[in-house]
């Protein structure tokens, strides 16, 4: 187990390697920063200089490694745009982005899950049906037009939530929070159903269909007829058995939800990582896009991890599988 | 000659007629027919897809003509509201365009694009998910490092990549022609991650249980069993998955073409329709948006209805 | 629909809770936030706004576009290069220290770093000497008669606070943190309390400022809204005082909106389409000859454009049409040359037949989509203007970064495209120089390298000349030879759109589309 763990890490890194490698060489197709960095008033000996400090004139390979060394070093890089450390700017964002993604992380699968257990097990049932046409057509708007809507509602016409921006926060240390007053709380509303709505629609449905598909296996109906309640049934047997996919989806949807953020983010003015790398790429902040495409790496790596680990706890014919395996 | 040709038109007919039978007799049509909600949501995926494909011929405006377009038509309201004209039952756009016609051209492009990209989706992701799962080992590893590097953009960024590689490979000429093709593969590889990891997740668990391993006892070739054996059982959840992402791959072609990658804002989507309409949300314009929107949103439910039809006729275990 | 009068209903009720809260505290929003505080590194509208709140410089730009004193109290040409500055006594910075002759020595040579943005304000400046404690002469490079224009972005730091901190390089990258990013020590009117990246910057007024304060606030919050019809919202519910800017099609009804108004006007920003007049082929088609070499073909597309429809229809009525490259805030705009080739589809096809294209031709048409107002509609409006007359164009609309990057040196990769130009310095020297001419370094935005050699002998003339009417006479001519040429086709000048809520009694609009807080008044 330790050695699988292990072994995971390490691939980790060759995967953080690639895409730092990817990304620089994606650069050349986002624009020159050059270009952005300096007004337009600036002479072209200006524009040359500065691209000369930033090593722009090297090509992407030596670009590349000089990254990765000061990476090593514990140094980020200075963002083009803000003339600040990308480290501390990231920091910075990462709290609004985790506590956003949380929220819309919990309200998928607090909502999702048992939705999807309803309408499985109800197939047929008026209720079920009305749950899955409504889920669908929060899937099949874009999400800049659904949050506008919901701000067009919520914030205009009733004036109950704010349109934009994470409200009060709180600092504790680095990290900055909006779940411990109100106006953090209300200002959370509107994003988290903004982003959770696709994730929840996913999920609602990968759970139903597999309950459906585990509700017709053998065991189950060997369950009823050893006279267990369909509460035992359901939920102790059934449920339990279609957590694997659910499990992969979830996973990946967790890591989906942090690392796109970026539309949600755009749409409330949320202080957020996703923000901060939409605005990157548009002045083409490469410091800010590398660093961002990196963690985001180390943060899908991590989930994957732990999506391995969970398999082998729900389903005890992994751990067989593989021991005789190995 | 002729008498032949008698002969053989009953015989044919018989056959055909026997075997139309067959089929409407048989379970998949028994469950069509007793749903009228799938009954409907079939009839609506028909009229939307003959809307797209005759487009040409059926849509009062030809909006890729941008020759007939005329500003001064812009931003008509419906047919039924004040100041709107018969020509226009839906309304104009900002540009003058007919929203029905550009809705029906549009669907065209969505329709293509979408399709297109999940399908090349699904075959990617389903393929690599099974040898990972299946194979395992070093496999497994590799293809899931590759998955996880991929995860770690954003489709939209994968799509930038790809097309700015072909942009730079193809000569320009071509790469004008193949705009929808390189959009196509743009947006399926962006998505196929989803597809490998879920099957994959499936397969861990089928090829231990008892007709899995009683195939590799008789000998059976991996591949054969894989194929054969496991990917039905793997198939439920990729049929939820690729239903949804239809609706995902449409929308990202629209967040495409704002970048300037998709295809030109003179030919627009379903997507890009709803794009541009938003901007007039806020302005009393709602037509520009709410029609799109609701054709988007009827297409991906009746598609999404269909699919969860489909799989549960298709699938033995649930009748 | 409904929807509107609710919302109108809903956010007269929202504001007349807020107001009772909070009267002084003045909330903005524009879209983009600023890149920073260091008056000398960046070179950007929003963020040239916000320095003003908290630097000054000798001379300032007064909204309607005129020169006041400001750090200088007067100032005299002692010969047609020496200018002599009297300076503002008994001013002091924010950190109390006095202001004097040496801060301004100390910034101009701060400002000149190659690494500065603002460099080209002082780019006419050989040298700045200290006279005594409050006078200084200023020696340009030569006779210079746009130099005050030149001025008005010029800010200046105290020399003191910026040494201590040593700040007295302009960082922009590598190496350390700059200081005066995130700090402020200015003589301005208002002071930084608190800023919090891409959130907010909240700022209070100076009590020890020189100037009679305009403004009744006690604070002014800034936070950008990136997503315009968020921003919308904003101002609807009463979040927001001032928005801007309003997109056009929304300007109706923002200004129904109760409590709500919105105030337009002009800005100097141009907007034009330009010809790539310097290669023989079409850079999409190689081998296909470049038709926009032939000026019968750019006239033709001139003629082709109806701009009137635009700016009733695209640009519901904001814009204002115009035949020069500069507005009329511009120095050096002749009223009487603005007019434009008019709208004519048969002359345009005439035209085309004349240069040997009797059946029009294709092409490729470069176009922003999120740098100007509309710029996508305008550009999707021209195709079938264009179509009708035989040239197919094939829009190809992409986000400002990649469009610039296409579009720009070295590579000049479009035949056709749309851009936007502002002055920098408010005078006609600018364009010509950036735009119009391409000797001695200049031209970096003459994307079609459009090359006339009166021209280049005009500008230097023009640059140098301080003989107002000789100088009319010289810009007279350059304007006839573009008129002629027609390297670019102007379009219309930007109107700029802002959105008040009814607790702001008084908003000067400014040509620069600043935000200035030391006008606004609050109920």
């Amino acid at each position: 187990m330790i050695a699988f763990v292990v072994r995971r890490l390490l691939q980790s890194l060759v995967v953080m390697l690639a895409v730092a490698f990817i990304a620089f060489s994606l650069f050349n197709f986002v624009g020159d920063p050059i270009l952005n960095m300096m007004g337009q008033d600036a002479t072209q000996a200006q524009r040359d200089a500065m691209r000369e400090l930033l090593g722009l004139n090297d090509s992407f390979v030596r670009q590349f490694v000089r990254f990765v060394g000061n990476v090593l070093r514990g140094d980020f890089g200075v963002s083009y745009r803000l003339g600040l450390p990308v480290a501390n700017l990231i920091v910075e964002r990462l709290p609004a982005t985790l506590e956003l993604s949380f929220c819309a992380a919990v309200l998928a699968l607090s909502i999702g899950v048992p939705l999807g257990v309803y309408t499985g097990l109800h197939r047929h049932g008026a209720m079920s049906r009305f749950f899955l046409v409504i889920s669908l057509i929060g899937v099949s708007l874009p999400t800049f037009l659904i949050g506008i809507l919901l701000i067009l509602f919520f914030a205009v016409v009733l004036g109950w939530l704010p349109s934009f921006g994470r409200g009060e926060v709180v600092r504790i240390g680095w990290w900055s929070t909006g779940f411990l007053t109100r106006d953090g709380w209300r200002a959370l509303i509107l994003p988290s159903v903004t982003l959770c709505l696709f994730q929840l629609t996913l999920i609602m449905r990968l759970v139903r269909a597999e309950m459906m598909e585990v509700l017709r296996t053998d065991y189950i109906k060997f369950a009823r007829a050893r006279g267990l309640t369909n509460r035992a049934v359901n939920f102790g047997h059934a449920l339990k058995n279609t957590l694997i996919p659910v499990i992969t989806i979830t996973g990946l949807q967790i890591g989906a939800i942090v690392a796109f953020a970026i539309v949600t983010e755009t749409v409330f003015q949320w202080p957020g990582m996703g923000f901060l790398f939409i605005q990157a790429i548009q002045v083409v902040d490469i410091p800010i896009m590398s660093t961002y495409l990196v963690l985001i790496a180390f943060i899908f790596v991590v989930i994957n991890l732990v999506v391995d680990l969970l398999y082998y706890a729900v389903d005890p014919r992994l751990r067989i599988g593989r021991g005789a395996g190995h | 000659m002729a008498s032949e040709t008698r002969d053989a038109v009953p015989g044919h007919f018989a056959r055909a007629q026997d075997a139309l039978s067959r089929f409407w007799d048989s379970d998949v049509m028994h469950s069509f027919k007793r749903s009228p909600i799938v009954i409907i949501a079939f009839v609506v995926t028909m009229i939307f897809f003959i809307a797209a494909f005759f487009a040409s011929f059926i849509a009062p405006h030809n909006t890729f003509d941008v020759a007939t377009l005329d500003l001064s038509n812009a931003s008509l309201p419906p047919a039924w509201s004040e100041g709107g004209s018969r020509n226009f039952v839906f309304g104009t756009d900002d540009q003058g365009r007919d929203v029905l016609s550009s809705i029906m051209f549009g669907m065209r492009v969505s329709l293509t694009v979408g399709f297109a990209s999940v399908a090349f989706a699904v075959t990617v992701g389903v393929m690599l998910g099974l040898v990972a799962g299946y194979v395992g080992g070093a496999v497994d590893s590799i293809i899931m490092r590759v998955a996880d590097v991929q995860l770690s953009f954003p489709p939209i960024l994968i799509a930038l990549l790809i097309d700015g590689l072909t942009r730079s490979l193809l000569p320009r000429g071509v790469h004008d022609e193949l705009a929808l093709v390189v959009l196509v593969i743009a947006i399926g590889l962006a998505n196929w991650v989803q597809f490998a990891r879920t099957v994959r997740g499936q397969v861990m668990v089928e090829k231990n249980k008892e007709y899995v391993q009683a195939a590799r006892v008789i000998g059976l070739p991996a591949p054969l069993i894989a194929i054969r054996h496991v990917l039905p059982n793997v198939l439920g959840p990729v049929l939820v998955i690729a239903t949804i992402n239809l609706a995902l791959a449409i929308i990202t072609e629209a967040t495409l073409s704002f970048l300037g990658v998709g295809l030109p804002p003179t030919e627009p989507s379903l997507g890009t329709l709803i794009r541009i309409g938003n901007n007039f949300l806020f302005s009393g314009e709602w037509w520009m948006t709410i029609f799109p929107g609701v054709a988007l949103v009827l297409l991906v439910l009746s598609v999404n209805l269909l699919g969860d039809w489909l799989r549960d006729a298709l699938n033995p275990k649930l009748r | 629909m409904n929807m509107l009068k609710l919302a109108v209903l809903a956010a007269a009720v929202a504001v007349g809770l807020a107001q009772a809260a909070e009267a002084a505290t003045f909330r903005y929003s524009t879209q983009n936030d600023i890149l920073g505080l260091d008056p000398h590194a960046n070179n950007h509208g929003v963020t040239n706004a916000m320095k003003a709140n908290f630097y000054e410089p000798l001379v300032q730009r007064l909204p309607d576009g005129t020169l006041a004193p400001a750090l200088a109290t007067e100032w005299q040409l002692l010969n047609p290069t020496t200018w002599r500055f009297r300076l503002r006594a008994n001013v002091r910075f924010h950190g109390g220290e006095p202001f004097s002759a040496d801060d301004v020595v100390f910034s101009f040579d701060r400002v000149r770093q190659q690494t500065s943005d603002m460099s080209y304000t002082v780019s006419a400046i050989e040298r700045i000497t200290k006279v005594d404690d409050l006078t200084i002469d200023i020696v340009t490079r030569g006779p210079n008669p746009v130099l005050l224009q030149d001025l008005t972005l010029f800010f200046v730091m105290n020399k003191a606070w910026t040494e201590r901190n040593n700040a007295v390089p302009v960082v922009r990258t590598a190496g350390a943190t700059n200081f005066p990013n995130l700090n402020v020590n200015g003589t301005g009117p208002f002071r930084l309390q608190e800023r919090v990246i891409d959130t907010r910057t909240v700022l209070v007024p100076n009590p020890q400022w020189w100037g009679r304060a305009n403004h009744n606030i006690t604070q002014a919050v800034f936070q950008p809204i990136a997503n315009p019809a968020t921003r919308l919202a904003a101002l609807l519910s009463g979040e927001m005082d001032l928005i801007y800017p309003i997109p056009q099609q929304n300007i109706q009804q923002a200004s129904q909106a109760a409590n709500v108004r919105v105030v337009q006007g002009p800005t100097a920003r141009t907007i034009y389409l330009g010809f790539d007049v310097f290669r023989d082929d079409l850079v999409d088609q190689p081998g296909t000859r470049n038709p926009f070499k032939d000026v019968r073909v750019r006239q033709a597309v001139y003629h082709a454009i109806d701009i009137e429809t635009i700016r009733r229809v695209t640009m519901r009525g904001s814009s204002q049409p115009t035949g020069l490259f500069i507005a009329p805030a511009i120095g050096g705009f002749q009223a009487d040359m603005n007019d434009r080739l008019p709208f004519n589809a048969e002359r345009a096809r005439q035209l085309l037949t004349e240069a040997g294209y009797p059946n029009g031709f294709t092409i490729t048409f470069h176009c922003p989509n999120n740098r100007y107002i509309n710029d996508e509609a305008i550009c999707t409006a021209i195709v079938p203007m264009l179509a009708r007359v035989g040239i197919q164009a094939r829009l190809v609309a992409q986000a400002m970064t990649q469009h610039i990057n296409q579009i720009q040196g070295p590579g000049f990769n479009t035949s056709f495209y749309l851009l936007g130009w502002t002055p920098g310095n408010f005078d006609i020297s600018n364009p010509l120089r950036e735009l119009l001419t391409v000797d001695e370094g200049g031209g970096a935005f003459n994307i079609g390298r459009y090359r006339s050699a009166r021209l280049e002998a005009l500008r230097p003339m023009i640059v140098n000349e301080t003989d107002q009417a000789r100088r009319t006479a010289l810009i007279r001519e350059a304007l006839t030879i573009f008129r002629n040429d027609l390297p670019l086709i102007p379009l219309h000048q930007e109107p700029q759109v802002f959105g008040l809520r009814g607790t702001v009694e008084n908003f000067d609009m400014h040509v620069q589309e600043d935000i200035r807080l030391f006008q606004v008044r609050m109920r």
